[in-house]
């Protein structure tokens, strides 16, 4: 077992940051821990959570923001937005099913993994929405960075940083995010029976309509009877309808399309968002390939080649989450060398933790974007305290 | 104006300004190197044009590989780097000095590639905003962030700066909308930065390159996420009594589930300067007026335009304007767009570039009238109202320094009461020089030690547009911590 540090406010927090830097103890940062398993194995004997740091700081409708100390439950955030109509749009994912962990995932958490969903091809990434946070840095310092307006281009954006750093430069202890209106409405129009590359045109040809589809995702043959290709529509019921018809005309050309509906419809795009498909069997390893989508097809047909593959598509063929076996080295080498010279690249979400000590679960980055890194790493965490080597050796 | 402050020029580097143009000279083509005093001038300011420094020499290479070459040098020669797209920041960003050259970007303004399928785009950085957008327009795309200056500025400018537009409350702004980046580091590196992917591994360092002024890089082609218009935009214009219930209003109109392409605010001052000039047909006998803009099909604008003119009415509107056609619609955006130039016509003006959040919005209106009343000066506001990004225009005279002097005190301190009321002091036009020493009314030491820490990363020397963001005062240097 390893010690727990579970501060009650930022002052605590950035006490027990203090200490560890003076005592040079590495510390594992986490939330609620239900995403502790992606990344490069810990040695670590002290785990720091922001789970005590909880409550609403700040919501004003009108102004589209909320505010949240970083342990507060991803779920009360949202039911928080939820009574005012308002959500997330990034639609975070729930990695509980994929990764089989219990408990809540933390708003801290969410951003500390840049965590999104189907809505960012329109809507934007989490680290889009998120403005503002406060964190302590590996020195123990409380830093601010951002704020609670939209507009902000006050000093370096930290923010971004942060956002998908994975508690290794610090540990929030407040984030600041926009919100949009919840979608009143949501519509799905299913295309069936198109292979790969087919369904990644079909996609391209929805997002690149007027119709503002805001959700693209293909769940080949092999993990449905018959392929399904899905774009999403959400909006005021009267638009929603019209939207549907005006993209099956536009799609005539890809075979007969269904229409999809209200609460099924949100429960194949929560799917789609948590990768439940591929969660089954539990032992297969779980990649998540990002890439440029018209080169997604033909990537993941030269992985096929090499390995056993099962994947889905999101993103209009811009996210592939693609389960394999877990044996050697995971697929890293056959994967990564499909990706080679496409500007896609891959992350290991799941897989035992010897594997994830011996291949790289981020990309490896070129020589000089590695130096940047790594200088960046020490000009937050000098000490190497933070989630050490949790994103790659030396990060 | 004299209020803001030059680092003494490092007199070295002046001393060896004859060798340090010698040794540009070896790396560009002679056309591309500006070292007359008179052809300098036409680079020594920026939009904040009440501040001109001669830059030592004007670089404006053609290839990345000649700003690598520059960047080496300079670098091993201590010579400081400004470097510039087409000089429209308002903040000071693109002044340079004595001691420092000026390296543009101006003459790389090719597309180098359209993928409609992916709905991205690659340029090169000094290519004009405005051309981006027509780059795709034939296919019925566009590049989202559309600021005001979009004719002249340069993505690389955009992507220095951030910049936002008229759109960006639904499309976002530059960092929203680029997905990678080439950029020479000091020391000729040249890396990529991001992609054509959606996400990039590892730290989003593009998350830092775009807004930081130009002083971790020179950025030479950008990948830019482009999208598909929608089916028609259209506005409509309200007049309202008080700017308290359009406020209430831009309020209502989100808390009902409607997010529009644009919510435009104008106080009177700034209504009645815009209507002189553009006969843009705007009521006169108003205190406020928004301008909201909706897309979709025809259908659908008018759905969602009757909700709008619903709840206008619900806080009583007194004029309300919708357009019935093409020219309507354009009269209804002049009297906005032309807003700087109609202000420039009858005085001299500054424009400040605070964010509110907007509940603040009628305490910040009434405050800043107190504040520059209190100077004996006029201002006129127009703002992007849904997100609180303001643009007090501050009218004085230029010739009289007592007045140019009070109007950036005033300007000052509206920017303070940005920040007091939980605002910022930059929502699009960057720091600069014109802000940098406000920056610890919103920073206290500790942010911008991280800030500069970060910085130096990528310029431990501070040689990249150095004279800006950070207060002059207390830079924090590599050399400072005793490891
Ligand atoms: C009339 C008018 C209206 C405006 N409207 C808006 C508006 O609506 N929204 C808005 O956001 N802004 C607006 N601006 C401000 C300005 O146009 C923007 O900041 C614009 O992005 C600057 O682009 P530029 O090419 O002129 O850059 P410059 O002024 O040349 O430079 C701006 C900054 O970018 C840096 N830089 C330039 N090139 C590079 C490079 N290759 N690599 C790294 N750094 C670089 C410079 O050092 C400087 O710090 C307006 C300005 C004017 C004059």
């Amino acid at each position: 077992m390893t010690d727990l540090l579970q501060p009650r406010d930022e002052a605590e927090l950035a006490e027990a940051v203090r200490s560890a830097f003076a005592g040079k103890t590495p510390l594992a940062v986490e939330g609620a821990g239900t995403k502790a398993g992606i990344g490069r194995p810990l040695q670590t004997e002290r785990t720091l959570t922001a789970k005590g740091l909880t409550g609403v700081t700040l919501y004003e409708p009108s102004e589209m923001v909320i505010g949240a100390r970083a342990g507060t439950p991803l779920r009360e955030i949202e039911a928080t937005l939820a009574e005012k109509g308002q959500a997330l749009t990034f639609e975070p994912v729930d990695y509980r099913g994929l990764l089989g962990t219990a408990g809540e995932p933390t708003i801290g958490g969410v951003a500390a993994a840049n965590n999104s969903g189907p809505r960012r091809i329109m809507a934007g990434a989490c680290r889009d929405s998120l403005i503002g946070v406060r964190f302590v840095n590996g020195r123990g310092e409380v830093v601010k960075t951002g704020g609670r307006v939209m507009k902000n281009v006050t000093g370096l954006d930290l923010v971004k940083l942060m956002a998908g750093s994975w508690g290794t430069l610090g540990v929030m202890s407040e984030v600041i995010f926009k919100v949009l209106p919840a979608p009143a409405h949501t519509v799905t129009v299913v295309l069936h029976g198109l292979d790969d590359a087919r369904a990644v045109e079909a996609m391209a040809a929805g997002l690149g309509s007027p119709f503002e589809v805001n959700g693209a995702a293909h769940l080949p043959a092999g993990l449905e009877r018959v392929s399904k290709t899905l774009l999403r529509l959400e909006g005021f019921p009267e638009s929603m309808a019209y939207r549907a018809a005006e993209l099956r005309k536009l799609l005539k050309g890809f075979g007969g399309a269904d229409v999809v509906e209200g609460d099924p419809a949100t429960s194949l795009w929560r799917q789609v968002r948590d990768a439940t498909f591929i969660a089954e069997p539990r032992d297969a390893a779980v990649w998540r390939i990002s890439i440029a989508p018209s080169k997604a097809a033909a990537a993941v047909a030269a992985i096929r080649r090499a390995l056993p593959v099962r994947c889905f598509y999101d993103w209009g063929g811009g996210l592939v989450w693609l389960a394999t076996t877990p044996a050697g080295d995971a697929g890293s080498g056959p994967i990564r060398a499909a990706l080679a010279g496409t500007g896609g690249h891959a992350t290991l979400i799941r897989a035992p933790a010897e594997v994830r000590a011996s291949v790289p679960v981020f990309e490896p980055q070129p020589a000089a974007i590695a130096a940047l890194s790594a200088g960046i790493k020490a000009s937050f965490d000098p000490a190497g305290i933070l989630n050490p080597g949790r994103m790659a050796a030396g990060l | 104006m004299s209020g803001i402050a030059f680092p003494t020029p490092d007199a070295r580097v002046v001393a060896r300004r004859d060798e340090i143009v010698a040794g540009l000279s070896r790396l560009v083509a002679p056309e591309a190197l500006v070292t007359s005093e008179d052809e300098r001038r036409a680079f020594e300011t920026d939009g904040l044009t009440a501040y001109r420094k001669l830059p030592l020499a004007v670089v404006l290479p053609s290839t990345t590989e000649e700003v690598s070459a520059i960047l080496r040098y300079c670098h091993e020669n201590g010579v400081k780097v400004v470097p510039r797209g087409a000089g429209t920041s308002l903040c000071g960003g693109a002044i340079a000095q004595e001691d420092a050259i000026i390296l543009g970007v101006s003459k790389m303004n090719r597309v180098l590639d359209v993928n409609f399928a992916d709905r991205t785009m690659r340029v090169q950085a000094g290519i004009t905003n405005l051309a981006v957008s027509q780059a795709v327009n034939y296919e019925g795309f566009f590049y989202a962030p559309d600021p005001s200056s979009q004719l002249a500025c340069t993505i690389a400018g955009n992507i220095a700066n951030n910049s936002g537009g008229a759109h960006c409350l639904k499309y976002g702004v530059t960092t929203n909308n680029v997905l990678g980046v080439r950029m020479v580091l000091l020391d000729g590196a040249i890396v990529d930065i991001g992609g054509d992917a959606l996400d990039a591994p590892g730290y989003d360092l593009l998350g830092i390159v775009v807004g930081s002024e130009g002083q971790l890089g020179v950025v030479t082609e950008a990948t830019l996420r482009i999208l598909r218009a929608a089916e028609g935009a259209r506005p409509v214009l309200f007049g309202f009594p008080t700017s308290e219930s359009a406020g209430a209003c831009v309020a209502a109109i989100i808390a009902a589930g409607i997010v529009p392409v644009a919510m435009e605010f104008m106080d009177k001052p700034a209504i009645e300067i815009c209507e002189a000039f553009a006969k843009a047909g705007y009521p006169l006998d108003v205190e406020a007026l928004l301008i909201i803009e909706v897309e979709g099909s025809d259908a659908e604008m008018d759905a969602t335009l009757a909700r709008i003119v619903e709840i206008a009415k619900q806080h009583g509107v007194q004029t309300v304007k919708e357009s019935k056609s093409a020219m309507e619609t354009a009269a209804i955006w002049k009297g906005r767009k032309s807003a700087f130039g109609a202000t420039g016509r009858i005085a001299d003006y500054i424009c400040m570039d605070g964010t509110i959040p907007t509940g603040q919005l009628p305490y910040v209106l009434k405050r800043m009238d107190e504040i520059v009343k209190g100077y004996s000066l006029r201002v006129a506001n127009v703002f992007h109202a849904g997100d609180g990004n303001l643009h007090p225009l501050i009218m004085y005279n230029v010739n009289d320094p007592v007045e140019a002097k009070k109007a950036e005190d005033a300007g000052n301190d509206i920017l303070t009461l940005c920040v007091e009321v939980g605002g910022c002091l930059t929502g699009e036009h960057g720091v600069g020089i014109e802000k940098r020493d406000l920056m610890r009314r919103q920073f206290n030491d500790v942010d911008l030690e991280q800030q500069m820490r970060v910085r130096a990363v990528f310029d431990r020397q501070w040689l990249l547009n150095p004279a800006k963001v950070f207060p002059l005062e207390g830079r924090w240097l590599p050399q400072t911590d005793a490891a």
